[in-house]
């Protein structure tokens, strides 16, 4: 089981929070804090696995991270989770982001978190991996933006007509 | 209205949307906070219009506001408006929002109970899919128990899309509403094998996550997942298989065995790092479950060990990380193999990185030999020296005492290196682990006694510059070494050189520093030098000399009378008086040495950790009785019981020093040494091993220098634990050249006078004898201590809780009247085979329920042999039949298997057990210990096992069918008892799920199709076994049922009966094979050969075999003619006799309980593959839902829907052809209209249901 997905900045601004479990506001927070105190003291070269701090998990869980430019991703597993297979999850994840927002950079998980959760849906639910397949996951993704694409155009004659009458 | 949606947008153009409140806080980095709170109050405003649009967007922005750290639970009806959306894009972020806040104290979920279910039954794919996403994230007890249903439908939806979440939720609604677990289990099961590889691995996905928290109880799908494992090449699939069968294989040895060869196989052949490292992973746990008693399997720890050596020497970090985790786990058992791979992971402790180096720590502490304890130790202290930060080196600190104290110092050979190294560690700073330290300090220097010269030595130099370890206020942690050296010096203060000068500095007035329990420590040992100097002293005649000791006590003590500390004041306040006591004597000139010495006279031995619990209650004792009457528990009493204990306890301790006189002291000596040499547990240190230390310098020249440095120097005189190692190395190989010239007899005396068991380390670390003779005093246990097998049970085990988490839904079910508890059931088989091991690990608590299982299964049996003389007249009538039908039997194959196009899935079937054992059987590594075990657990004489190919346990499934037919009488009694419309609508529809079983003993019920309430009288119970032969020796009934695994395979399930007063033994079951159908025989038999039943009958006993009969048609009933031979065996005298039987392969027997839901079966029907037929039963005079019930359980079909008195029903034969029917009634005549892609097979169902009927 996944217990939590988090993205995160070299500085430790959160960009994406996703955890399978209930935690308050103020906890989560701190797992973000403590969980990039952990992340960002290690150096590029070190392995990319490392022992669950103290919020999160306990000795059955696995932070396993992959360092991306500004951005951390981070996975908190147990041990059901093969480390390299999460590992390779993360990067199909990074993929897929880059494909649907044509050369991710920080600023497009800044700034549409919204979809950023909605690809992730369609690879992990409830903290089980549903799909790996990375064109799979970005069919179902395009094709529920066309979708959402397809309601905005329902209410665009409204606005238009009104745009006309005025 | 228009007018409002228009002027909707129009308010919604001026709002702020998701990228301009992130664009906002952008901008106001130094007021964030401020700018926050009026967009915050923005939404709010927003949130109350009527525009959907306007909300779906506020709610969009709280999400983000909730990921920077904000609570917008406040929001959460406005989500749930959002959610209710009919638009997808609105839907999506309030399902998104809702994912992200709602949790199970919220308290608007429960009004989205009808919203979610209209979206799960949404037409539109996206809808449904997205509430299933966000229903993963926020499903409660009340959801789940509430969708649980209607998860399950869409589990078989025509969508992959919508299967695979359907799939993959259903996990969370087993953790939130566990009752699910079982009726949901078989389609989970089922999409095992959907053709999408998406559902596929959700479904391995969920069950793997199901089975790992409670492996026993999937222990039965072990053959599907074998067979996904050699078939599937998705690799995310594999892995978690992998890792089931790892949790799988400590449950059973016999799956281990068989997974070595495919996993090797995969470990040569794959390329993804990831599975190779799992495959290495679980041939590892396989190898443990296997370490014991079985031949070796070096090959495969060589091939694991290797692989993971690759791993560690890879340029990756990750594989060099997982490498040394897989190999701590290999080094458990299998040390010798790691051993040899030393110099890497030594390799590995420089690595920069600390996840590594903790990794190969870990691995150190299994690979020290005595050989190289020294030398991986001085490699550590190294690290020690260099490493950063705290914890690391605290890790360090706490591995190296780990690996020099583990297993009772096995490895360490000299003990003054040990000592030292400890000293050595008092240098660390900043270290939390000072009372580890100390501790073994302590702990040496009371169990090795020949070490206390040199111990007391060092703790005396240790104190004597307590100031350096006291000195620096971040070195707080480590002056707990100080109390074990004040006590050291204190209690072997007879070693000490000079213990004068140890005397004045432990009453220094710097002592006053430290903490109280060190200090009140100080003060008592202080007291026991002071004796030890007078002796001295008084011996040398200079009673000025004992007399200044005195006035020194007199002088210091004083400054711990005034201590805040009341241990230490109270300590200090006795002392001070006894001492000025003694002055006042020795003023008088009265030699008083000897009885101050008396005081402290006697020897203080170890005792076990566990001594104290482990002394047995007297008898007659009650520990929870009140010696008093119970206390009022009024709250102003709450502070008595401390001013009574402080006020009374000196009254109480003063006494105690002084009361004891030297008689009593030399009688008590007397009594232990007494004590002593009765106990076993007992080592005395013999005398001639007390060598003298030499190598050491001096203690007594060490200068007494203040020097007082915040920087850590090295302890002034201290001998440095590296001069040991050069030290040791000589004298080793002085000792190997001595041993040369020396004989083996003098090489085993020498062993045995060690004293201590030395059992693990290999041959040649026998060679190397310690520095000194070293007695260990084992630590002493209470006289007829109880046994300890109770030591290691740890209540609050979080694998335990977690374990009643899952396993309460099976556990309960025995209440259930659900027969599909068999997948629950399955375990039970290896525990019964006769697993000794396995059952002696077994809780108490678990054994008992067992043993009361088994009780019950006694009484079932004998409920069922009375059950079976019923049946056997009730199929009576099928025998009459055979002939009409049997001699088509040869018929050659018409129907292939290519019209199975629609593959679905099997279902769970009665035979998992024996399906398992059939398919564990034939591992290629023959099991026969374990048959035989079983034989002889079950029967009272082992019998050959030369069958042990075909039915080598048949036993589990008998009680258990049994169960199942108690389980179903209790389900009718139930039954009338609830009268609660909706208990039994969920009931029902339970029974629906479980009805695809394949049932001994069905029920009628079962035909109502998914939420038909109705009231109907229970049905008569009903067998489907029927008379094979019967003589005045034996009874053989049995029943016919397709296997699942194989398309071409049928198992007859044969229940034999003994009915005469003698011993059956050496049955034989043989068969003549015909074209069409052959029974299975073991490899290297003939074909003519028969099969030994794996059981002997006593008297009045029944015993159920199974035998697997491969078949080419199915299309055609047939008979095969058969002998059972046997010997009577009387008191006197045996005879062999024979009993001829024909076995009758009705089509019936080839059809499989296949569940069909309505959609599947329509479209079944469309296709127009199928051809029709049509039959009339005339003059049926029983209800409706009696007659589907029967041709349910007789005819193995599966009710699709019912409407009134008609009823469509499924089937499937094991060669995958399609069966409908559409069942009718009215009156008393029945007409079937069926339909099946191969119209002979439909012709003798027919005829077969016909049968059945035309016999009520």
């Amino acid at each position: 089981m996944i217990k939590a997905i988090l993205i995160f900045n070299n500085h430790g601004k959160p960009r994406l929070s996703k955890f399978y479990e209930h935690y308050s506001e103020d906890t989560e927070q701190q797992i973000i804090r403590e969980t990039f105190h952990l992340v960002s003291k290690r150096d590029e070269n070190v392995c990319n696995f490392l022992e669950g701090g103290m919020l999160i998990g306990g000795s059955d869980y696995k932070l396993i991270y992959r360092h991306y430019a500004t951005l951390y991703f981070v996975f908190c597993v147990d041990s059901s989770e093969s480390e390299l297979g999460i590992l390779d999850l993360i990067q199909v994840f990074v993929e897929t982001l880059d494909k649907c927002f044509e050369n991710v950079c920080e600023l497009d998980l800044i700034f549409h978190v919204d979809k950023v959760h909605n690809i992730l849906a369609e690879m992990v639910m409830g903290g089980m991996v549903l799909e790996t397949n990375m064109n799979e996951i970005i069919t179902q993704v395009d094709a529920q933006n066309k979708m959402e694409k397809s309601e905005v155009n329902l209410t665009l004659p409204v606005l238009f007509m009104f745009e006309c009458m005025t | 209205m228009a007018l409002k949606i228009v002027k909707g947008s129009i308010d919604r153009m001026f709002d702020k949307n998701l990228q301009d409140l992130v664009r906002g806080i952008r901008n106001h980095k130094e007021d964030e906070a401020k700018y926050i709170s009026t967009c915050i109050d923005e939404i709010k405003q927003e949130l109350k219009q009527d525009n959907i649009a306007v909300k779906a967007n506020a709610v969009c922005k709280l999400t983000y506001l909730q990921m920077l750290g904000y609570d917008v639970s406040w929001a959460a009806f406005n989500i749930v408006e959002v959610m209710s959306s009919s638009k997808f894009t609105y839907k999506r972020i309030g399902y998104l929002a809702a994912s992200q806040c709602f949790h199970e104290s919220t308290d608007v979920i429960m009004l989205t109970t009808n919203q979610i279910r209209k979206d799960l039954s949404s037409p539109n794919q996206y809808d449904t899919g997205v509430a299933l996403t966000g229903l993963s994230c926020f499903v409660t007890p009340d959801l789940a128990r509430d969708l649980a249903n209607d998860i399950m439908t869409l589990m078989s939806h025509t969508k992959p899309y919508i299967r695979k979440k359907a799939v993959l939720i259903m996990y969370k609604v087993f953790l939130k509403y566990p009752e699910s677990l079982r009726p949901a289990f078989p389609r989970l099961k089922e999409k095992l094998e959907d053709p999408d590889p998406g559902v596929q691995s959700a479904a391995v996905n969920v069950i793997c996550e199901l089975a790992r928290r409670n492996p026993k109880n999937y222990l039965s799908l072990a053959p599907l997942f074998f067979k996904l494992m050699t078939s599937s090449t998705n690799n995310w699939v594999l892995i978690k298989i992998i890792k089931l069968f790892g949790a799988l294989t400590p449950l059973e040895p016999r799956l281990g065995k068989k997974l070595i060869e495919p996993l090797t196989n995969l470990i040569h052949s794959t390329s993804a790092m990831s599975l190779l490292y799992e495959c290495v992973n679980t041939v590892i746990a396989v190898l443990i479950s296997l370490s014991s008693g079985m031949p070796n399997h070096s090959a495969s720890i060589q091939l694991c060990v290797q692989k993971l050596r690759i791993l560690i020497e890879d340029s990756d970090q990750n594989l060099k990380y997982l490498g040394l985790l897989a190999m701590s786990k290999i080094l458990k058992t299998h040390p010798k193999s790691v051993q040899s791979h030393k110099d890497l992971i030594l390799q590995c402790l420089d690595d920069k990185d600390e996840s590594i180096r903790l990794r190969a720590l870990d691995l150190l502490y299994g690979m020290v030999s005595k050989k190289n304890l020294m030398e991986i130790v001085k490699k550590l202290m190294l690290h020690v020296d260099k490493a950063e930060g705290t914890t690391y080196r605290d890790e360090l600190l706490t591995k190296i005492i780990d690996i020099c104290s583990q297993s009772n110092y096995q490895y360490i050979t000299n003990f003054e290196w040990y000592i030292s190294i400890l000293v050595e560690l008092t240098r660390l700073e900043g270290t939390r682990h000072g009372h580890l330290i100390a501790s073994q300090m302590l702990d040496v220097a009371i169990r090795v006694k020949a070490i206390r010269v040199f111990a007391v030595a060092q703790m005396a130099t240790l104190l004597d510059n307590a100031h350096l370890l006291t000195g620096n206020m971040q070195r707080k942690g480590i002056c707990e070494v100080l109390y074990a050296a004040a006590w050291i010096c204190g209690e072997f203060s007879e070693h000490l050189e000079n213990p004068m000068q140890t005397l004045e500095a432990m009453l220094r007035p710097k002592v006053a520093t430290l903490p109280g329990h060190i200090q009140a420590v100080y003060v008592q040992n202080a007291a026991k030098l002071f004796a030890t100097v007078l002796k001295s002293q008084e011996g040398n005649t200079e009673s000025t000399a004992a007399q200044e000791t005195s006035q020194l006590m007199i002088d210091r003590l004083p400054l711990f009378v005034q201590s805040a500390n009341l241990e230490v004041q109270e300590r200090a306040s006795c002392i001070l008086q006894l001492v000025k006591y003694i002055q006042k004597l020795q003023q008088k000139d009265v030699e008083v040495s000897e009885e101050v010495s008396a005081l402290f006279a006697g020897e203080l031995n170890p005792v076990a950790p566990k001594a104290q619990k482990k002394v047995p209650v007297p008898e007659g004792l009650d520990l929870d009785a009140w010696i008093n009457e119970p206390p009022s528990e009024s709250e102003s009493e709450d502070e008595q019981p401390k001013a009574i204990f402080a006020k009374e306890e000196p009254k109480h301790s003063r006494p105690r020093h002084t009361e004891v006189d030297e008689k009593e002291l030399a009688r008590r000596r007397e009594a232990r040494k007494q004590e002593q040499a009765n106990n076993p547990f007992y080592i005395k240190a013999s005398p001639s091993s007390q060598k003298v230390y030499q190598e050491g310098p001096g203690v007594e020249h060490i200068p007494v220098v203040q020097i007082d440095l915040s920087v850590p120097l090295k302890v002034p005189g201290l001998p440095m634990s590296d001069q040991y190692v050069k030290l040791e190395e000589e004298r080793r190989q002085k000792e190997r050249a001595e041993k040369k010239k020396k004989e083996k007899k003098k090489r085993k005396e020498k062993r045995s006078g060690r004293g201590k068991k030395h059992d693990s380390g290999p041959e040649s670390e026998e060679d190397i004898t310690p520095a000194h003779m070293v007695d260990i005093v084992t630590e002493e246990m209470p006289e007829n201590a109880l046994p300890s097998d109770d030591d290691e049970k740890d209540p609050n085990d979080p694998h335990k809780a977690l374990d009643i988490d899952l396993d309460k839904p099976l556990a309960d079910s025995e209440k259930l009247p659900v027969r599909s508890h068999r997948a629950a059931e399955a375990p039970k088989s290896p525990t019964e085979d006769g697993d000794a091991e396995s059952a002696a690990l077994q809780e108490p608590k678990k054994k008992s329920s067992k043993e009361k299982r088994e009780k019950k299964k006694d009484k079932e049996r004998d409920r069922k042999k009375s059950k079976e003389e019923k049946k056997k007249k009730k199929h009576k009538h099928e025998e009459k039949e055979e002939d009409l039908l049997g001699g088509q039997a040869d018929e050659p194959a018409v129907q292939s298997e290519e019209t199975s196009e629609v593959a679905a899935p099997p279902t769970s079937t009665s035979a998992e057990v024996s399906d398992l054992d059939f398919w564990l059987s034939n591992a290629p590594v023959p099991s026969n210990t374990q048959e035989a075990a079983t034989v002889a657990a079950e029967e009272a004489a082992p019998v050959p096992e030369a069958a042990s190919g075909t039915a080598p346990d048949s036993e589990p499934d008998e009680p258990k069918d049994t169960e199942m037919e108690e389980s179903k009488s209790s389900k009718h009694k139930k039954k009338k008892q609830k009268k609660e419309k909706e208990e039994k609508e969920k009931k029902k529809k339970k029974k629906h799920h479980h009805h695809h079983h394949h049932s001994d003993g069905g029920g009628g019920e079962e035909s109502v199709q998914n939420g038909t309430v109705e009231d109907e009288e229970p049905l008569p119970p009903m067998s489907n076994y029927c008379l094979l032969a019967e003589n005045s020796y034996i009874k053989m009934v049995n029943d016919i049922q397709g296997n699942l695994q194989d398309g071409s395979q049928v198992v007859v399930s044969v229940i034999f009966e003994n009915k005469c007063e003698s011993f059956l033994k050496s049955m034989e079951f043989n068969v003549l094979d015909s074209l069409n159908s052959k029974l299975q025989r073991p490899e290297g038999s003939g074909p003519h050969d028969g099969l030994t039943v794996p059981f002997q009958l006593p008297p009045g006993v029944s015993n159920e075999a199974r035998f697997v009969f491969t078949v080419q048609s199915i299309v055609m009933p047939q008979k095969l003619k058969g002998t059972l031979t046997f010997i009577v065996k009387n008191e006197d005298s045996s005879t062999h006799e024979k009993l001829d039987f024909k076995l009758h392969f009705t089509c019936t027997s080839y059809l499989i309980t296949t569940p069909c839901y309505s959609d599947a079966f329509a479209k079944l029907l469309e296709s127009g593959d199928l051809k029709g037929s049509s039959v009339r039963l005339e003059g049926v005079n029983m209800p409706f839902h009696h007659l589907l019930a029967r041709i349910c359980f007789h005819h193995h079909f599966s009710v699709v829907e019912r409407i009134d008195s008609c009823a469509s029903m499924y089937s499937r034969s094991i060669q995958g052809h399609h069966v409908c029917l559409l069942v009718k009634t009215s009156g008393q005549t029945v007409s079937i209209d069926a339909k099946c892609d191969e119209p002979t097979l439909l012709g003798n169902v027919l005829d077969e249901i016909k049968q059945t009927f035309s016999q009520c």
